[in-house]
C-alpha cells in the first residue's frame, strides 16, 4: 500500500512539474494543483499506524492524527491560493487576449541593448520572442 | 514577558478583521493600521529588551504541552527580527498613506497590509516547522495581493511569475516537512533537533540540503533568485520596499534557525552554503550593473546582499553568525530606505528609467541626501552601518580562513559602490530631463509629501543611529549568535 501511494506522490510531482514548465497560465495552475496533492498524500503516508480507525474508543490503537491535520490545512491553503491564481489568469486573459506566460519587458530592452555586442545571442532569444508572438497571433485569430 | 509573544501575531490579525469591517472609511483603517503597527513596534522592542535581559520564553498555545502543541518563542534572534521588522512595516505604512495609489483606492491594502505583518511576526516566533509553512503563507498570499493590487498588466505579469515560484516552494515545503514528519514523527522544532540527531548521518545531510533549497527559493539564493528582479520592481513603491526589506529576510530567518538548531555541526554543509554565498554576491551584483532602472537595480541588490548574510552564517563561527545578524538588521534599514527613495524619485520625476530623469539632487536636494546617505552604507563606506556590517563579516572570514569568499566579498562591495555611483550619475547629477510639474505645491517644492519624506527621513536617521550605536548593537548579535549556535538552550526551553 505503501509502495502505491508513494508512487501516486512520485506521480503526481512528476505531472505537476511537466504542466508547470507549459507556457499557458491554466496549465501552470492545474501543475501547482497537482503538487499540491502530491505532497498531501506524502503527507498522509508519514503517519503512524496507517489504516487504523481515526477515533479514540475504537478498539485498539488508532491511527495519528496529526498528519490529517497537517494535510487539512495544507489543501485550505491550496484551495485559497490556487482561487486566487485563477483569478489573476482572468486578469491576465482580460487584458491580453490569451493565458500565456509573457516575457519580462526590461529584460527583452537590455537583451536588444545588446545586439552590437553579441550578435548571436540577440538572434536566439529575437527568435525566441517571435514565436511567443506568433502563437499569440494565432490565438488571437481563433479566437472569435 | 510570556503574555507579550503571541501579541504580535494576534494583533495584526484582530486589526486586520477590523479593517475589513470598516473597509468603507478610509481614516478608520489609517488609524487602525497605524496603531496596530505602533502597538506591534512597540511590544517587540519591550520583547527584545526582556529578552536580552532575562533570556528567552515559550509559548505553549492553548496550554498544550510541546512537541504536540503549537508552540511560539522568541528568543535573542527572533526577538532582534521582530523589532526590526515591526518598524520598517510601521515606517511603510506611513509612507503608504502619504503616497495614496493603491493605500487610497483600494479597500483590501490596509487588512491585507496587517495580515502580512501577522505572517511576518509569525514566522520569526513560531517553534514549530508546520507553522513556519503556515506563517510564510500568511505572509506570501498578503503578498500575492498586494503585489497585484493595482492589476496592472505588467503587475499581473511579473505576479504571476512571484505566485507560481512561491507555491512551487510551498509544496516542496510540505514535501520536505511530510519527510521529516515520516522519518522522525514531530514537527516541532526543539523536539526535531533531538531527533534528527538519531538519524543516519546521510539522512540528516539530505534534509539539510532539502530545507536550504526549499528557503533558499524564498531568500533568493543563486541560483533560485531570478523570479526577484523580474517580480519586485511592478509593485508600487512602499509594496516593494516593505518586500525588499522583510520577505527574503524571512527566508533567510529559516535558512538560519534550520541549519544552526536541526543540523548537527559535523553535518552542516558549510562549503556549500560558503560557495553559494559566493556566487548569489556576484552574480546578483554583475546584474545589477546590467540595469538601466532605479528599482530593478536596487532589486538585484537584494540578491546580491544575501550573499553576504549567508556568507556568515556558511561561517559557522559565533563571530560570522554576529556578522550575519547585524548585517540582516543594517540591510533591512537601508534597502527599504532606499527602495522607499525610488518611490519618491518616481513620485517627482514621474519614472525610475535612468535614462529619462536626471538632476534630482539639484531640484530636490533632500531627495537627493536621502538617497546618498544609505547608497554609501549599502556599499560599505565608512562611518555607515554598511561598513560595520561588512568589516564584521570580513574579519570572521578571515578568521574561519575562508581566503575566496572574503575576496569575492570586498570584489562585490566595490562593484556595489560603482552601481550606486551610476545611479547617482544617472537619476541625481546633470540636467532635469523631463519636467514634470506635480499637482501639489509640497511636492514640486521638496519632492514628496510630508508623510513620505518623513517615514524617509527617519528611517536615515534610524540607519545612522544603527552606525553610531553599533558597539552595543554587535555585542547583541554576539549574545544572539552565542544561543544560535548552542541549540540545547533552546531545546531546553520548549520542551521542559
Amino acid at each position: 500500500m505503501s509502495v502505491v501511494l508513494a508512487a501516486a506522490a512520485a506521480a503526481l510531482f512528476g505531472f505537476g512539474t511537466w504542466l508547470l514548465l507549459q507556457r499557458r497560465l491554466t496549465r501552470t495552475i492545474i501543475g501547482i494543483g497537482l503538487l499540491g496533492h502530491g505532497a498531501n498524500v506524502l503527507l498522509l503516508l508519514s503517519a503512524r499506524r496507517r489504516g487504523r480507525p481515526v477515533f479514540v474508543g475504537a478498539p485498539g490503537p488508532f491511527a495519528d492524527p496529526l498528519p490529517q491535520a497537517l494535510a487539512l490545512t495544507a489543501i485550505v491553503i491550496t484551495f485559497g491560493v490556487t482561487a486566487f491564481l485563477l483569478s489573476l489568469a482572468w486578469r491576465s486573459f482580460e487584458l491580453t487576449g490569451d493565458d500565456l506566460a509573457e516575457d519580462d519587458v526590461e529584460d527583452r530592452r537590455i537583451a536588444r541593448s545588446r545586439v552590437l555586442a553579441d550578435e548571436e545571442v540577440v538572434d536566439e532569444e529575437l527568435l525566441a520572442a517571435e514565436l511567443a508572438d506568433e502563437t499569440r497571433v494565432s490565438i488571437d485569430e481563433e479566437a472569435p | 514577558m510570556r503574555a507579550l509573544i503571541p501579541l504580535p501575531i494576534v494583533l495584526p490579525l484582530a486589526g486586520a478583521g477590523l479593517s475589513i469591517a470598516l473597509g468603507r472609511w478610509r481614516w478608520a483603517q489609517r488609524a487602525i493600521g497605524l496603531l496596530v503597527l505602533a502597538a506591534t513596534t512597540a511590544i517587540s522592542i519591550v520583547l527584545l529588551v526582556r529578552v536580552d535581559r532575562d533570556g528567552a520564553g515559550a509559548v505553549q498555545v492553548g496550554g498544550w504541552a510541546a512537541p504536540g502543541g503549537i508552540t511560539l518563542v522568541a528568543d535573542r534572534f527572533s526577538a532582534i527580527m521582530l523589532a526590526i521588522a515591526s518598524v520598517m512595516l510601521l515606517a511603510v505604512l506611513v509612507y503608504a498613506i502619504g503616497q495614496g495609489g493603491s493605500e487610497r483606492t483600494r479597500v483590501a491594502f490596509h487588512p491585507v497590509y496587517l495580515v502580512l505583518a501577522a505572517g511576518v511576526g509569525a514566522s520569526f516566533l513560531t517553534g514549530d516547522l508546520f507553522n513556519l509553512f503556515v506563517a510564510f503563507e500568511m505572509m506570501l498570499t498578503a503578498s500575492y495581493v498586494l503585489i497585484t493590487l493595482g492589476s496592472q498588466r505588467a503587475q499581473i505579469r511579473a505576479g504571476t511569475t512571484y505566485v507560481v515560484i512561491s507555491l512551487v516552494a510551498s509544496a516542496l515545503f510540505l514535501a520536505a516537512l511530510a519527510l521529516l514528519y515520516a522519518a522522525t514523527g514531530t514537527v516541532n522544532l526543539a523536539d526535531l533537533s533531538v531527533r534528527l540527531a538519531e538519524l543516519p548521518s546521510e539522512v540528516r545531510v539530505a534534509f539539510s540540503l532539502l530545507l536550504l533549497l526549499v528557503f533558499g527559493i524564498k531568500a533568493a539564493l543563486f541560483p533560485l533568485f531570478f523570479w526577484l528582479p523580474d517580480s519586485y520592481p511592478t509593485a508600487p513603491s512602499p509594496v516593494t520596499a516593505v518586500f525588499a526589506g522583510l520577505l527574503t529576510k524571512v527566508g533567510i530567518y529559516a535558512i538560519v534557525r534550520t541549519q544552526l538548531l536541526l543540523v548537527a555541526p559535523d553535518d552542516r554543509p558549510a562549503g556549500l552554503i560558503l560557495a553559494i554565498a559566493a556566487l548569489t554576491m556576484l552574480v546578483g551584483v554583475l546584474g545589477a550593473i546590467a540595469q538601466d532602472d532605479i528599482k530593478r537595480i536596487l532589486s538585484f541588490h537584494i540578491v546580491s546582499q544575501i550573499g553576504y548574510m549567508v556568507m556568515g552564517l556558511g561561517l559557522f563561527s559565533v563571530a560570522g553568525i554576529a556578522g550575519a545578524v547585524f548585517y540582516i538588521v543594517h540591510h533591512i534599514v537601508v534597502k527599504t530606505t532606499l527602495f522607499l527613495v525610488s518611490g519618491l524619485v518616481e513620485h517627482s520625476a514621474g519614472t525610475c528609467g535612468l535614462g529619462r530623469i536626471g538632476g534630482i539632487a539639484r531640484r530636490f536636494p533632500l531627495v537627493g541626501w536621502l538617497f546618498l546617505l544609505p547608497a554609501l552604507s549599502l556599499a560599505g563606506i565608512p562611518p555607515f552601518s554598511g561598513f560595520v556590517a561588512k568589516v564584521g563579516l570580513v574579519q570572521a572570514g578571515v578568521e574561519g580562513r575562508a581566503w575566496a569568499v572574503v575576496a569575492v566579498s570586498v570584489l562585490v562591495s566595490v562593484l556595489t559602490l560603482f552601481s550606486m555611483t551610476k545611479i547617482w550619475g544617472g537619476a541625481f547629477w546633470g540636467e532635469p530631463q523631463v519636467e514634470v510639474e506635480p499637482e501639489q505645491a509640497i511636492v514640486a517644492r521638496w519632492g514628496g509629501t510630508v508623510p513620505m519624506l518623513g517615514a524617509t527621513t527617519a528611517l536615515v536617521v534610524l540607519s545612522l543611529a544603527i552606525a553610531a550605536f553599533a558597539g552595543p548593537l554587535y555585542e547583541l548579535a554576539e549574545r544572539a549568535a552565542a544561543d544560535l549556535l548552542d541549540p540545547a538552550g533552546y531545546v531546553g526551553l520548549v520542551l521542559r
